[in-house]
Parts: C-alpha cells; sequence; structure tokens
C-alpha cells in the first residue's frame, strides 16, 4: 500500500529530469571543473613553478609576469573593444526586429575597406603623414557614412520586404547578404589581402603610461566615447526613446504617431556606424585587411552579444570585453598549465567556449532579462 | 405634436449637433482580413463632446472598426472621415497628430520603459514643450499616484495604475477625441468601475470619448449614444436609454437576433 503510493512520486520526479538536463548538468560540471582546475594550477605556477600541483599536467609550467600578464589583459581589452562595437550593431537590430543580422560582421568589414582604400588615397596625397590624426578622423566619418548607408540599403532591399514574415526567413536572407558582401569585395578590390599604410610611431610603440601601444590606447578610448554617445542617444534622446518603444511594441508605437519604418532605418544606421568605427580600429591595429576580415570578429561580436545579453546594449559592451580577454588570458592561464600543447592557437575555441559556456550556466545571457513567451512570438 | 413631422422638429431643437460636422467619421468602410468580411458597409458619426460607444461581443469587429479609425488598416471601401477631411490614405501618426488617440485594449505600456518615458512617447508628436509640460501637471493632478511612480518601470505597477498611465499616455497627444478599447478588459471589478467613473470624469472635462465595449450595461449607463456590432454590421443605432431599453439589445449580443 505505501509503495504503491510511493512510486507515482518517483516516475515523476524522474520525469521531470529528462536526459538533456543530464547531459546540461554534466556540461556545467565540467565546464566548471575544467575552469576551475586550470585556475588553480595557473596559480599553483604563479606562487612557484616548483611545486607538484604546478607541475601535474605541465611538467615545463613557467608561469607568466605580471607584465605578461597585463599585455594579455590590455590585448584582451583592446579585441573585446572592437568585439562590443560590432555586438551593438547585432543587439540593437534583435532588439527591435527579433532575428540576427548575420551580414553585419560584413558591415564592419567594409568599414575596414572604406579605411584601407580612404587611408592610402590621403597617404598618396601626403597628407596621412602630415596630419595623421586629421586623417584618421576624416577616415573614420568617411567609414561611418558608408557603413551606415550599407546598412540602411540592406535592410530597405533584404529585410523590410520580408518584414513580417517568419523570422527565420530574414535570417536565413542576412546569411545571403553576408555572401553578397564578401563577393562584392572580391570583385570590387580583388581576392588578396590588402594593407594600410604605415602609421606614425606613436601609434606602434609603448608608451610609458601603463606599457600601452598608442593603437591600443586609441582603440579602448574611441570605443568607450563611441559607447558613452550612443548610450546618451539611446537613453536620453526622443529617437532614442523611439527606438525602445519600437522595440518593445511596435504596433503602440506607431499608435504614439512614430514612424516605426524610419525608427528601424535609424536603427540599422547606428549599427552600421558602430561597425565603420570598429572596422577603421581594426585597420590601424593589425594593418591589414581581406575580404573575410568580417567573418570571424563577427560570430564573435554576435556570440558577445549573446553572451552580454541580446537586446541589451550595456550587455554587448560587456559581452565584448568578456569574449576579447577571455580568448586572450584564457589559453594562457587557464589551457597551458593544464597541459594542452599549442595553446597560442586556440584563442577562437576559448572564445567561443565562453559562449557556449554562459549559456549554459545563463541562458539569458549576462545582463539579458530572461524573454517571457507572449514578448517574442 | 405635428405628426408627420418629428425630424424638422429634433433638428431645430438640436441644431448645432445636427448641422456641424462629425469629428470622426465611417461612411459605408467595408474591411477584410484575407477573405474574411470583417466590417460590411459601417457608418459611424462621432460629433464634438460626445461619449459614445461602440458595443459587441467577440469577432464582431470592434477592434478593426478602431484599427480602421487609426488606419492600422486600410479599408476595402469606404471613407474615413476626419474633420471633414477623408484620411484614408493618411498614415496613422497623421490622424493622431489631428487629434486622434486611442488607450488600447490591457493597456499595452512600454514595460520597460518608466512611467515618466511612457507619459513623453504619448506626446511623442508635440513640439510644443511648455503646453505638454502644463498637461503632464494636469495628468498628475488627475492621478497624483502617476507622479510617485515617474521613475518606475512602467511594467512594475499595479494594474490600476497601469491604467491611469495608460490613460496619462493617450491624454498627452492633446487629443480631440479619445478611443478606448476595452477599457473594462482585465481589470478587478472595483476598478472597473473606478475606470467608467474616470472616463466620465475626463469627457465631463471637455473631451470627446468613443469606446468600444462588451460591457454594454456599464457602458450605456455613462454614454450619450451607441451602436451595437454583430458579424461586422451595425445592427442597433440609437441613444443610450433606447439602447438599454431594447429588447434586442442582449439578444443581439450573444448573436441570436438573426436566427
Amino acid at each position: 500500500m505505501a509503495r504503491a503510493e510511493v512510486r507515482p512520486v518517483r516516475r515523476r520526479a524522474r520525469k521531470s529530469r529528462t536526459g538533456v538536463d543530464w547531459f546540461l548538468t554534466i556540461m556545467r560540471v565540467a565546464a566548471i571543473t575544467v575552469i576551475g582546475l586550470g585556475l588553480l594550477a595557473f596559480i599553483a605556477q604563479e606562487i612557484n613553478t616548483d611545486n607538484p600541483f604546478a607541475q601535474w599536467a605541465n611538467p615545463d609550467a613557467t608561469g607568466l609576469t605580471g607584465a605578461q600578464f597585463q599585455g594579455l589583459i590590455i590585448s584582451g581589452v583592446t579585441q573585446g573593444a572592437m568585439y562590443g562595437l560590432i555586438a551593438l550593431g547585432y543587439s540593437m537590430v534583435y532588439g527591435v526586429l527579433g532575428f540576427i543580422n548575420f551580414a553585419h560582421g560584413e558591415v564592419f568589414m567594409v568599414g575596414a575597406m572604406t579605411g584601407m582604400i580612404t587611408s592610402n588615397k590621403l597617404a598618396d596625397a601626403g597628407l596621412w603623414e602630415s596630419n595623421f590624426v586629421g586623417s584618421l578622423v576624416f577616415i573614420m566619418v568617411v567609414s561611418i557614412l558608408v557603413c551606415s548607408l550599407t546598412a540602411v540599403i540592406m535592410e530597405r532591399v533584404a529585410y523590410r520586404p520580408l518584414r513580417g514574415s517568419p523570422r527565420l526567413i530574414p535570417l536565413i536572407t542576412s546569411i545571403g547578404v553576408s555572401f553578397f558582401l564578401q563577393n562584392a569585395s572580391v570583385v570590387l578590390l580583388g581576392p588578396a589581402a590588402k594593407a594600410y599604410p604605415d602609421v606614425p610611431d606613436w601609434i606602434r610603440t609603448k608608451h610609458t603610461f601603463l606599457d600601452i601601444e598608442g593603437a591600443k590606447i586609441l582603440v579602448i578610448l574611441v570605443a568607450a566615447v563611441s559607447m558613452i554617445c550612443l548610450w546618451y542617444f539611446v537613453e536620453r534622446t526622443k529617437s532614442g526613446k523611439a527606438m525602445r518603444a519600437v522595440a518593445e511594441d511596435a504596433e503602440i508605437a506607431a499608435l504614439m504617431g512614430i514612424d516605426v519604418n524610419r525608427t528601424i532605418v535609424k536603427v540599422f544606421a547606428l549599427g552600421g556606424a558602430m561597425a565603420g568605427l570598429a572596422g577603421i580600429l581594426w585597420g590601424i591595429l593589425f594593418r591589414s585587411v581581406i575580404h573575410t576580415t568580417g567573418f570571424l570578429p563577427g560570430i564573435k561580436a554576435f556570440s558577445a552579444a549573446v553572451v552580454g545579453g541580446i537586446g541589451h546594449l550595456g550587455g554587448a559592451m560587456a559581452g565584448g570585453l568578456s569574449i576579447g580577454v577571455a580568448e586572450s588570458v584564457g589559453p594562457l592561464v587557464i589551457l597551458e598549465p593544464l597541459g594542452v600543447s599549442g595553446v597560442s592557437q586556440l584563442r577562437d575555441a576559448v572564445a567561443f567556449a565562453v559562449l557556449i559556456g554562459v549559456l549554459l550556466l545563463r541562458p539569458a545571457g549576462l545582463f539579458g532579462e530572461r524573454l517571457q513567451a507572449e514578448d517574442r512570438t | 405634436m405635428s405628426p408627420g413631422h418629428p425630424d424638422p422638429a429634433a433638428d431645430s431643437g438640436d441644431g448645432e449637433t445636427g448641422a456641424a460636422t462629425p469629428l470622426l467619421e465611417m461612411r459605408s468602410v467595408n474591411a477584410h482580413y484575407g477573405a474574411v468580411h470583417a466590417l460590411v458597409d459601417v457608418d459611424l458619426a462621432i460629433y464634438e463632446g460626445e461619449l459614445v460607444c461602440l458595443l459587441g461581443g467577440n469577432a464582431s469587429g470592434k477592434s478593426t472598426t478602431l484599427k480602421t479609425l487609426l488606419g492600422m488598416l486600410n479599408p476595402t471601401s469606404g471613407e474615413v472621415v476626419l474633420d471633414g477631411e477623408v484620411v484614408n490614405d493618411q498614415p496613422t501618426s497623421y490622424r493622431v497628430a489631428r487629434g486622434v488617440t486611442m488607450v488600447p485594449e490591457n493597456r499595452r505600456l512600454f514595460k520597460r520603459l518608466t512611467v515618466r518615458e511612457n507619459l513623453d512617447l504619448g506626446a511623442y508628436l508635440r513640439s510644443d514643450s511648455d503646453q505638454i509640460a502644463v498637461d503632464m501637471e494636469r495628468i498628475f493632478e488627475l492621478f497624483p499616484r502617476v507622479k510617485e511612480r515617474l521613475t518606475q518601470k512602467a511594467g512594475t505597477l499595479s494594474g490600476g495604475e497601469q491604467q491611469m498611465v495608460a490613460i496619462g499616455r493617450a491624454l498627452m497627444a492633446d487629443p480631440r477625441v479619445l478611443l478606448m478599447d476595452e477599457p473594462s478588459m482585465g481589470l478587478a471589478p472595483a476598478l472597473v468601475q473606478q475606470n467608467f467613473e474616470l472616463i466620465q470624469q475626463i469627457h465631463e472635462a471637455g473631451l470627446t470619448v468613443f469606446m468600444v465595449e462588451q460591457n454594454a450595461n456599464m457602458a450605456l449607463s455613462i454614454a450619450d449614444r451607441g451602436w451595437v456590432l454583430q458579424t461586422g454590421r451595425v445592427v442597433l443605432d440609437d441613444t443610450a436609454e433606447n439602447l438599454l431599453a431594447h429588447p434586442d439589445l442582449q439578444a443581439s449580443y450573444l448573436g441570436t437576433a438573426e436566427q
């Protein structure tokens, strides 16, 4: 009698945890274990490379010097700032239209290409050397304009006709647009990698201030300023308020007299502008650009947007920084002490591991609110 | 009483209303959702200063009527006339700018925005910032609770408070005619009563109100006139007292009048 009463309860309890749940739990535990072990081994190395725990998995352990560690963090933040700038575009478009615009990475590539063409023109005219700061501002403005225009045309031609169709359709279209932009770049500029002109010494060399290269200071500074400007625009201006209203409820926003189409165009233009800026920064930092430049940063920026909580602007920036720092620091701090070989080639794997880790532990992202069924249907 | 001349007598007694152009009008409007004929030759006229209601059950075309008036849905034939001007081809924003505003069903506030931002968005098309500030103060007088909640996210408010913000947001547009979609929907019974008192209060302050309701007794208790809509057709069109007394009201309501 008593057993008969207990049974259904146990069966229900078993039903509520499916195989997928168990798998996810195991993955979570495994992820935390790997990170934890790696960190502990790293700390052990830092204390003393001779102790057995430091040599447990990697007998050649050397640890990192303070300067090396700082260098890794700085390059991580620099990369992350650029991912963050691109991620803003993914996040804003998702917020308003509810689909991932996979062609956004190519808008970033268009920005880098625009910068390459303009800066070489300026170098030919001698202006690049004589007035570097002026030229830099000029190529940024040109890139912002070109990228905004690209994004706006993309919306008008490829996405607006599909408004109201299931969300998978614009998503697939965006992959098509992405191929189109890459191939257009090959047709117009050729398939070879193209170089930015030489930058002045103060951009290339390290500065006494924190021992950072000028280019990295520039990237961090420009990203910070543009993020603040964007935040101000979205939170404090009338157009920004309209964007947030459209993102939440386009029908009611229209009822307030907001022109929904124009607002969506503004969102694409803003996202394009941010990607354009990131393209220039990328060009100044790496000085080389090719038609596939947009692919990997684009995917990582998309991951950053998801990590931060898609639709959340601060989250996009935070997600970008997390992925940038993780892929820079992770291989040497977590994987090397665990005895993994060739860690410097694993940056991309680490970047996407961060995405998977966040999705396992906090599916809505770092800052995202749990989406309710009624919000997105 | 002279037999055979009731109409001229009524006209001379109520000359202003009879001669004036309606503020908002539908002239034999038809509307379709795909193959579904949602509105069939609907004629409505709302005059300045009136409180009128459109009654009907589920799927009778009430919301379609509002959407058509606001330009969120284009009629397949017929005219929507705003203050004497045919506005069929004008977008929603044009009509909002000329004084047509709606309080949507279930309030539909921007929940992630603050109460203040919700009210600001109500005045989106206006640029007279001095008058906007005056109107905002007037809303605070009407709803002191709203002022207390200004910096809160709208989604955190109670249902009654959200209703106040929804009405406040609509009033911020400085409307000439306020359309209310199912004001009693989703509210506790005590709040429904309070809500209708509020509508009456706004109307007495000089605003033209057109409300769409399922709760016929409640709506007719405050309205001047009303229409009953049934499967897209206006089946009754009379004063509120006559409608309340009409033997067919309940029947037509439940969709049994034709059977």
